[in-house]
């Protein structure tokens, strides 16, 4: 061991760095997952995480990278317990780093405690099935793909679509019929631009949600590693706040498929076994770690809703970023490029889109007794639509039925009408349902095969 | 230290000699609580859930070990001279070389006894419920409690008298394990002997003594539970064809791709395809008499869901919650990687046991690809050589060891019993071409393949009809002819060939549409129509259409195929397509699967008539 000085828990000099990780030999009594602080030569303070521990070697994550690092002159602390982050009240209001250090140049709030930034797994008989439904306002969203307090729906994107716009949107727009409480709203910047972050910040501000929110950022400038870090301190955060203090908590994490390279990049560095793309094989497990801190307790009044923003690369869903996300999330809202270049906004896909906790939210009692079927509805005609439109781009519209013409009229008015608003409509789940009825008036009764003949005759006066 | 091959020879074999003593290792766990274990080792090495240790007293391949102060629970992979590899089925953070490893002289094993119904448990059987009580609304590492809850006392009911000679297997006495479902305490498959005695009829703790047993060995106290490794079949008397159906109450699988009782299904799907609400449909509505439902590194609220759902609904059958003939086993994708692996096991290690007392017993697990991604996960940190797509080269071998645990049996008591295993498979980015799809593939015999085109049109079941096989429909001919349903084959073969002269048709349509096609065609294209939208589909959360009794199912399909042969005959003598599209008999068909309740069949006889007296006015003008 070069220079392997032992004083308590701290280590002067490490026997290897490669990309982001640190290599330390003969070290004793450190833990799987233990907090290392990580001194440069300079004096600048580096935080890292252990990832391996065996005869031969520590393995340490930096989190911060190991660029500044000299084999001799770095020094290592164990800290033996893994990554603590603050949480408390006071810090609503306030933007912090990956760590939960003030980036606000405000002085440091008082803490009401510090948690283990990987969170405690919820026993399932413990959690309460999510089943109050968010109105967003939105039509794609409260018609066809409703949101329930409690969820993780994660909005798939691609670069340059209006994500962040409609995330946005959602935020500012939440709220339960009924209820007064609103939302606290956690933000995690995960490897995003200044101007995305501050997008969002502006965005909380003008709404008046600033009070109640609390940002976490890791800008594209920020070392790489820690973006595996901030959306846990965020969670940890939303946590606290849904759990301890019984607020809603929506939270906003963008982007994933940064923190996915991230990951990818501590792997290859580790030269492990690559599954799809490079990406490892734990790739799944890990988003897990993440996506299931969401949810509702027995006998808590607060709940944690997560939406994730990710962009896909090349707009591919079964690029094993979406497709991961999507096998563990509870549905998802697909944003398209098509839609987006005609000028369609919010340019949802519903057909790839869904919700998984719809049924349990919505009906008699919730929204309308209607909903469901009629969601459902929409769906076949639409998907129908597409079809037909596929045919007409063959054969011309003249060749079209009749009937085909009328789906074609249908789809006019449900990308017109249905799915398209503005920023600042806010239409309530009864305008919503009207709207869709209404635009289905193109289709004849015997059409609409998946509502019933009494919602017929309600509804469609 | 001793050499390897000394250790290699200290296997576990809980069938042979702690089994049959089921007894005595009750005792030494007691004894192992008042003195605590014997330290074996210490932690040398920790990368996730894998940790080395090193040994200094034997330990046997498959062995479960305590690790660290906490005493997380874990099992021996490996045995590498004094070297142990052990994945830890709890979260190793903080995990620090020199930590002790202690044995258990057991291999893992499931507890099987009354009190599984209607619990939830977690993938190395500790009951989820008792681990909130101990710890709270979040699991804490190195919580230990039995499976069986060790105060609830049981009514005890032998049926047989002193003096009888057992055989492993036999039944010694009857427990009301729940409403529906009565216990029938087995003799552990190992042992056999003379009943030396058996207690009287009165309630009893599963860890009371209820009769002893003597063999040529002395002679041994039996109770109303036994310990079983997980990894190892139960054993049974004979193997038998599956020909009876299991009737899953969802029309497309009963009438198109059946599954027989004993059989074994794979149900593919990217997400969002229905794999977890189709699984949920058969844990609710299959005709079977005990459920075992595995959540396999999925959501936790797809489990809190269950929890919520089987207690209020009721079994069509018995009237009672669903709940009592079911047992959950959860490890949802938060909770460790190592507990997924075994989760399948211990499951189907559970359905063998309540077959093993003569009950039919299916099984789902949601997903098999979890379960896979977990050998691979632990695979890789062992760094072993991996195959296809970083999946150890073992992956097949474990499929069919799983999928070979289903069957259709006569059980050592005599009885007939059997398991069905409904696998769910999570293909990466929907490629039915990758290994956890492929190897199923080879094991079963039911293959419900799901499309996401289906799917985004909200048209559920997703299930493809062109991909989608049964290879036990031929085997259930009989059963239906014996219930009367001498058509049944027949109805099957016609749907089929309808669909998939449909499919065809559609490559036309796609090019040219429909209108340039004869109006016969067009009828086939109509009766296809009707078909998917008035019987393939069904809606999992409509009260009326969620479940079809197969007597439904029979005449559902027979008044849809007549509407087509009664249109066939009147386009044979010209009556145009759009004047029968128009018939309102049509929509009743359409509408019937969301207005006619399974007590309302004689509804469907009417529709017939209907269909006729309509048809017939056609014909006239
Ligand atoms: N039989 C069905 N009836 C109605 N809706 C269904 C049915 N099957 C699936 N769905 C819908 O599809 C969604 C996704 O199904 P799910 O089983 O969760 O997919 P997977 O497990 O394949 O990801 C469900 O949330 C539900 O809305
Ligand atoms: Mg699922």
């Amino acid at each position: 061991m070069k220079g392997g000085l032992q004083a308590g828990l701290e280590y002067r000099g490490v026997d290897g760095a490669q990309g982001p990780l640190l290599f330390l030999r003969g070290v004793r009594h450190v833990g799987f997952g233990e907090l290392a602080e990580v001194r440069s030569p300079s004096g600048q303070l580096l935080h890292g995480r252990v990832l391996d521990v065996n005869e031969a070697a520590i393995v340490v994550e930096v989190f911060e990278g190991t660029a500044e690092l000299s084999l001799q002159a770095t020094t290592v602390r164990f800290l033996g317990h893994p990554l603590h982050v603050p949480v408390g009240r006071e810090m609503l209001g306030r933007i912090f780093d990956a760590f939960g250090a003030p980036l606000d140049g405000a002085p440091k709030p008082i803490a009401d405690d510090t948690r283990d930034v990987n969170g405690v797994t919820i026993n399932p008989v413990c959690r309460a099935y999510p089943s109050d439904c968010i109105q967003t306002g939105i039509s794609c969203i409260d018609g066809m793909n409703t949101l329930v307090r409690g969820q993780k729906l994660p909005i798939f994107s691609g670069s340059g679509l209006p994500h962040d716009r409609l995330a946005a949107q959602i935020v500012r727009q939440a709220s339960i019929v009924g209820e007064e409480q609103g939302f606290g709203v956690v933000f995690a910047a995960i490897g995003v631009t200044h101007d995305v972050a501050e997008f969002f910040q502006r965005s909380f501000q003008e709404s008046g949600a600033s009070r109640n929110s609390v940002l976490f950022l890791n800008l594209a400038d920020a070392p790489s590693v820690a973006r595996l870090v901030a959306p846990r301190t965020a969670l940890t955060m939303a946590e606290y706040l849904a759990f301890d203090l019984g607020m809603h908590v929506l939270v906003v994490l963008t982007d994933i498929t940064n923190y996915c390279e991230a990951l990818r990049e501590v792997s290859t560095a580790r030269g492990e076994v690559p599954s799809r793309k490079g990406y490892p094989g734990y790739l799944y497990s890990d988003l897990a770690s993440l996506f299931e801190r969401a949810g509702r307790i027995h006998g808590r009044p607060g709940s944690i809703t997560q939406l994730p923003i990710l962009t896909m690369p090349n707009d591919d869903i079964t690029h094993p970023i979406p497709d991961v996300t999507g096998y563990i999330t509870e549905g998802q809202l697909v944003l398209s490029r098509e839609l987006n270049n005609r000028g369609v906004y919010p340019p949802v896909d519903v057909l790839p889109s869904l919700s998984r906790l719809m049924e349990d939210g919505i009906g008699e009692g919730r929204t309308r007794p209607d909903h469901s079927k009629l969601a459902s509805q929409l769906y076949a005609a639409y998907a129908k639509t597409k079809e037909i439109e596929r045919l007409a781009s063959i054969i011309g519209n003249e060749e079209l039925s009749e009937l085909n013409r009328r789906y074609l009229q249908f789809g006019q008015r449900f990308e017109r009408q249905f799915l398209s608003q503005g920023d600042f409509d806010n239409r309530s789940f009864e305008a919503t349902l009207d709207l869709a009825w209404e635009v289905l008036r193109p289709l004849p009764d015997s059409e609409l095969t998946r509502v019933t003949q009494e919602q017929i005759e309600r509804y469609r006066r | 230290m001793l050499p390897a091959s000394r250790r290699m020879q200290h296997c576990l074999v809980i069938g042979e000699n702690d089994m049959t003593a089921g007894v005595q290792v009750t005792l030494r766990d007691d004894a192992a609580a008042a003195t605590g274990p014997a330290i074996a080792g210490e932690v040398i090495a920790v990368n996730g859930p894998v940790v080395r240790a090193s040994c200094r007293m034997p330990i046997g391949m498959s062995e479960v070990v305590w690790v660290g102060e906490e005493r997380m629970i874990g099992e021996v992979i490996g045995l590498r001279g004094d070297n142990a590899t052990v994945q830890v089925y709890e979260d190793t953070t903080g995990l620090r070389p020199g930590a002790p490893l202690y044995a258990s002289s057991l291999p893992l094993h499931a507890e099987l006894g009354p009190g599984l119904l209607g619990h939830i448990f977690d993938g190395i059987m500790r009951p989820l419920e008792a681990l909130a009580a101990q710890r709270g609304d979040f699991i804490g590492r190195g919580t230990h409690a039995p499976s069986l809850d060790r105060d609830k006392r049981w009514d005890f009911d032998p049926v047989l008298q002193p003096g009888t000679d057992v055989r492993g297997g036999e039944v010694l006495g009857r427990v009301r394990e729940t409403a529906t479902v009565e216990h029938r305490v087995l003799l552990a498959p190992d042992m056999q002997g003379t009943l030396a005695w058996v207690a009287q009829p009165g309630a009893y703790a599963v860890d009371e003594v209820i009769a002893t047993v003597v063999a040529s060995g002395g002679s041994r106290e039996v109770r109303m539970f036994h310990r079983w490794p997980v990894r190892r079949a139960r054993p049974v008397l004979l193997r038998h064809a599956p020909t009876v159906p299991l009737q899953t109450g969802q029309r497309v699988i009963d009438a198109f791709f059946p599954l027989a009782r004993g059989g074994t299904a794979a149900i593919p799907g990217g997400f969002g395809t229905g794999k977890t609400v189709t699984q949920h449909n058969l844990a609710k509505w299959a005709d079977a008499d005990v459920i075992v439902y595995i959540g396999c590194g999925e959501r936790g609220n797809e489990m809190t869901g269950v929890l919520t759902d089987l207690p209020r609904l009721e079994d069509p059958r018995t009237g009672r919650p669903l709940m009592e003939r079911t047992v959950l086993i959860a490890n949802t994708s938060n909770m460790p990687v190592a507990a997924r692996e075994a989760s399948i096991y211990t499951g189907i290690t559970v359905a063998e046991y309540y077959r093993d007392m003569g009950y039919h017993v299916a099984l789902m697990a949601d997903s098999t690809s979890r379960w896979a991604e977990a050998l691979r996960e632990v695979a890789g940190r062992l760094e072993e050589m991996p195959a296809e797509e970083g999946f150890p080269a073992y992956l097949a071998t474990r499929l069919a060891e799983f999928y070979e645990r289903a069957g259709y049996v006569t059980t050592l008591s005599g009885a007939v019993g059997s398991v069905s295993v409904i696998g769910a498979v999570s293909p990466p980015g929907g490629d039915f071409t990758e290994p956890v799809t492929q190897h199923t593939k080879r094991f079963v015999r039911c293959f419900w393949g799901l499309d996401k085109e289906l799917a985004s049109a909200r048209f559920f079941p997703a299930i493809n009809c062109r991909d989608s096989y049964s290879e036990y429909a031929a085997g259930l001919d009989p059963w239906w002819q014996e219930q009367g349903v001498s058509d049944w084959g027949e109805l099957r073969e016609r749907g089929l060939a309808l669909l998939g002269e449909d499919s065809k048709l559609q490559q036309i349509v796609r090019l040219v549409g429909e209108e340039s096609l004869p109006d016969r065609e067009r009828m086939t294209l109509e009766g296809a129509a009707v078909l998917r939208e008035a019987f393939l589909q069904q809606n999992a959360f409509d009260a009326i259409d969620r479940h079809s009794t197969p007597q439904k199912q029979v005449l559902m399909l027979r008044a849809i195929l007549h509407y087509i042969d009664r249109g066939l005959q009147l386009i044979e003598r010209k009556t145009p397509l759009y004047r029968i599209k128009e018939l309102p008999v049509r929509t009743d068909l359409m509408r019937m699967r969301l207005g006619i309740a399974d007590s309302e069949v004689e509804r469907l006889d009417a529709l017939l008539a209907t269909i006729d007296a309509q048809m017939d006015a056609l014909a006239q003008e």
